[in-house]
């Protein structure tokens, strides 16, 4: 079962995550703003998550971390 | 199992950097290299001046905060100082292209056994976006407004490709950030660089093509797409110059 976990505070909602998965099942959270005034992202489908870490390699701020 | 996590040549401190500039990817590679070989405590990094001059917040091992431009100087004091550190530098292009284009060239002349990472985003990012050396002809920025003028202003310069008709460096490649598939053949490209110091081959110098979404005036997504678009086509990814490759196919 793969996990994905996001270091939310340090988001800056720039969506490069979003678009590197290839399963489409991240996005930015729009009703949510975090501690820098972002929409960070989220995942929507975990047991879809096939542990690429594509969006963790896209991911300029480095918040991702991925468990298989 | 742990897939992907921080590496531990990140500090925890955020990065400053604007959302979806690709110095954080930039770092994490750098840090993920320094990691792999096990070269953290014996790395010494030199900072420049521009987006990255807080650079060293961000990485674990001993930083040094270079004047403007002269990174690649420091960073030859420090290798000649002490040979069995691991000495890179980490720039930008108007550090390294600009103000800092002598040091550049006479390291790389003198085949400096150092590490140089050269982030080129055709624009000067910290100052709020003027042109740059390597701003591309007819790219509007904050003191180009009609468009870079060549006739006026010159024409952008290739690095790698100058740099690769010197004798002495060994090797230089240039890379992008822009894919994941892009981000995969960078670090490999950033681990040669490393690998080639540890080596005792010499001067090695990576130059990813970044972006730059905030004075580009764009998305995080659109500065990707520009990348591909636009700066690829005047500054052709590859290896520019291998000189332990070549060696081996002479002698082949």
């Amino acid at each position: 079962m793969s996990k994905l976990t996001f270091n939310t505070d340090n988001c800056k909602g720039c969506g490069l995550c979003v678009d590197a998965c290839p399963k489409k099942i991240l996005r930015l959270a729009t009703e949510k703003i975090n501690k820098k005034g972002h929409h960070p992202a989220e995942i929507i489908d975990q047991a879809a998550c096939i542990a690429c870490a594509s969006c963790a390699l896209m991911c300029p701020d480095v918040i991702i971390t991925v468990e298989k | 199992m742990i897939v992907f996590q921080k590496p531990k040549a990140l500090t925890d401190a955020p990065f400053h950097y604007c959302p979806g500039c690709t110095h954080g990817i930039i770092h994490r590679l750098v840090a993920e290299v320094i990691d792999e070989l096990g070269i953290e405590g014996k790395t010494i990094g030199i900072a420049p001046v521009g987006c990255s001059v807080m650079a060293y917040d961000y990485f674990n091992c001993d930083m040094i905060e270079a004047a403007h431009g002269r990174a690649p100087a420091v960073a030859t004091g420090v290798k000649r100082a002490n040979p069995e550190n691991i000495v890179f530098t980490y720039q930008g292009d108007g550090d390294l292209a600009s103000i800092g284009m002598a040091e550049t060239v006479h390291s790389a002349a003198r085949n400096e056994n150092i590490t140089v990472i050269f982030i080129n985003n055709a624009i000067y990012g910290m100052t709020g976006g003027q042109m740059a050396p390597t701003s591309l002809p007819g790219q509007v920025t904050q003191t180009s407004p009609y468009g870079r003028d060549v006739k006026a202003c010159g024409y952008p310069i290739r690095v790698c490709e100058m740099l690769s008709e010197l004798e002495g460096p060994e090797y230089l490649e240039r890379v992008t950030v822009n894919s994941v598939a892009n981000v995969r053949k960078a670090k490999k490209a950033i681990k040669k660089a490393f690998q080639n110091q540890i080596d005792g081959k010499g001067f090695s110098l990576i130059e990813v093509i970044s972006s730059c979404p905030t004075n580009w005036g764009m998305t995080p997504q659109a500065a990707l797409k520009w990348i591909d678009e636009k700066m690829i086509p005047y500054y052709p990814l590859g290896v520019y110059k291998d000189r332990s490759a070549k060696k081996e196919e002479e002698a082949k």
